[in-house]
């Protein structure tokens, strides 16, 4: 249906993962989360900013509230031009990382969202799509 | 914004003000580091009331800290968890492993009490 | 329709036949004659607006139409309504009118004004302000079809805006008092200090599963728990969704630093969770829930002392 406010947040160092999940946080308390929710929404930004920060120099997420019936839901995209991730599948699995220590950001950040989508290719970059429906 | 570290004793107490970036977080963790080696405090707590999320790096620095701590002779308590906090972190599926946690400040050093009677470093709770 | 043109309601066509024009929606070309003849709408609402608020105040009267408010309310709501409307015709957005939608229903429905009346009331202004384009346009009657053509696609917009804004906030305030009852009827009994204790009973579906969590876990921090006791006697089935709950709220309450006793577990539940995976040695598990406080009286540090009445000298061993 229609789509309403739409905020872009750039992320380039690791102070802008607290801005993005702050403002997350924000846009999803003025949707009508409850109190679980936006933790658990604030958290799984929180995840994939970070990825953006520690695999690519610099990328956006976008946050955006779907105005559905009977609830609304909030849309958070990670987009980056890093290095792209060579096998997803692997990079799903739990334990996985090529960072430092538990690379717990994208399967986790799927465990806690409604939907889960993962686009990247190899030399141009990744776009991670999440949404969240309020109940 | 750097942590405000406390002396009681022979415990250090951080608390921890407000939202941490991941820098500030590493900060906390040297700076720790090196007041448990300056007073050789046999405990730390970490006191994470205030803070609404808690994502894997959070937690790999707890960790992190704790390990650092009970090189040099000292326990560690993390205290504060916060209930949707909690939640969130058993969801993603987030661990802080042998790390002890407390409900809050009050438990943490009863536990710390306790931990460091018994002498000695343990590994791990049963 | 009324006015005798023809309209297929049986196939959505989305493209405008003739004499057919579309609602003008922001960034989408309309017919200059369209846009014409919706400024001239706009004017002709404008200009005979106390008239026309009047006439609708009136006829939602006679119908016996938001009874729950009284004269001075209606007539500023009606206003307000009134002036909307015609914003959209002018403007060809929604959005204000949505939100005014919200708005009002946020205001009324606790007044006990109903979805029938709410949409009661603005089919009467649409029908209101297409009987005075009638008596404007009576003398020429392809003018006043192509009045109607630009007015009804957008008459119809707004009345669904209205009511599908109205539905969707009653819908939210039945949510939030299905929830604020789902709260109260989900115990976390404290019945000794720093001891909670959770009974779970029936069958559980993962939103009351999760809300059940999202209790106990404020109930540790209100009550400053030390122990909790969740016994799932109760609980005819356990499947792996059950199971994995289960072991989140162990760990999640263990962060939490309170120690957690699972009881009622069954031998065969015990078998189910093995078999799914769930490590029973994470949680201390009890029988019965009994047995379950008193372990957990003893982590408290309370003392469990037994009075006996000796009727016969205790046998020495």
């Amino acid at each position: 249906m229609t789509a309403k406010a739409e905020i872009h947040i750039s992320i380039n160092t690791d102070s802008d993962i607290v801005t993005a999940r702050q403002q997350g946080r924000a846009l999803a308390q003025e949707t009508g989360f409850n109190g679980s929710d936006l933790t658990v929404i604030s958290t799984a930004i929180s995840e994939v900013a970070r990825n953006i920060v520690e695999h690519a120099t610099s990328g956006e997420i976008v946050l955006r509230v779907v105005n559905d019936v009977p609830h609304p839901g909030l849309v958070v995209v990670a987009r980056d031009n890093g290095p792209g991730i060579p096998d997803i599948s692997l990079a799903m699995q739990d334990a996985y990382s090529t960072g430092k220590g538990l690379g717990l950001g994208l399967p986790g950040s799927r465990r806690l969202m409604d939907e889960f989508e993962i686009v990247s290719e190899v030399g141009r970059g990744t776009t991670v799509t999440m949404k969240k429906w309020s109940r | 914004m750097r942590v405000p570290i406390l002396k009681q004793g022979s415990y250090l107490i951080a608390s921890i003000q407000s939202a941490l970036s991941d820098y500030e977080l590493l900060q906390l963790r040297d700076d720790l580091a090196a007041q448990v080696g300056r007073f050789r405090s046999r405990g730390v707590i970490v006191d994470v009331t205030v803070l609404d999320v808690m994502d894997s790096f959070a937690v790999r620095t707890l960790r992190a800290i704790a390990q650092i701590a009970h090189m040099r002779g000292a326990e560690t308590v993390i205290v504060g968890i916060q209930p949707e906090v909690a939640f969130a972190m058993v969801q993603l599926g987030l661990t802080l492993g042998d790390v002890e946690t407390s409900l809050d400040l009050e438990e943490g050093l009863a536990l710390l009490e306790l931990r460091t009677k018994q002498g000695g470093s343990h590994d791990g709770q049963s | 329709m009324a006015d005798g043109t023809k309209r297929d309601k049986r196939t959505r066509n989305l493209r405008p036949g003739p004499g057919e024009s579309f609602m003008p929606l922001p960034g989408l070309p309309i017919p200059e004659a369209t846009a014409v003849l919706l400024r001239e709408l706009v004017s002709h609402l404008r200009q005979n607006r106390s008239q026309l608020r009047e006439e609708w105040v009136r006829r939602t009267t006679e119908a016996k139409l938001l009874t729950a408010m009284t004269k001075e309310e209606i007539f500023n709501e009606a206003t307000a309504v009134y002036d909307s409307y015609v914003a959209v015709l002018e403007t060809g957005s929604v959005e204000a009118l949505e939100a005014y939608a919200r708005d009002l229903s946020e205001r009324i429905i606790p007044r006990g004004v109903e979805t029938r009346e709410v949409v009661g009331i603005v089919l009467l202004l649409r029908d209101v302000l297409a009987r005075s384009l009638f008596k404007k346009y009576q003398t020429d009657l392809s003018l006043l079809n192509r009045v109607l053509d630009a007015y009804e696609p957008a008459a119809n917009r707004i009345a669904n805006t209205v009511a599908v804004g109205f539905v969707q906030e009653r819908e939210r305030i039945i949510r939030q008092q299905q929830e604020a009852i789902r709260e109260l009827s989900t115990p976390v009994l404290q019945v000794r200090e720093r001891l909670l204790i959770l009974p779970i009973i029936g069958v559980i579906d993962p939103q009351r599963a999760r809300q059940l969590t999202e209790q106990l876990l404020r109930g540790i921090r209100a009550n400053r728990a030390k122990v909790v006791v969740i016994d799932i006697t109760g609980v005819p089935a356990v499947d792996a969704t059950v199971a994995n709950h289960l072991v989140q709220t162990v760990d999640a309450s263990r962060l939490m630093g309170a120690t957690v006793i699972v009881t009622g577990l069954s031998s065969e539940i015990a078998q189910t969770l093995v078999t799914i995976g769930v490590d029973l040695t994470k949680m201390k598990t009890i029988g019965d829930l009994q047995g379950g406080i008193e372990e957990a009286e003893r982590l408290l540090g309370y003392r469990v002392t037994m009075v006996m009445q000796p009727t016969e000298p205790l046998a020495a061993k």
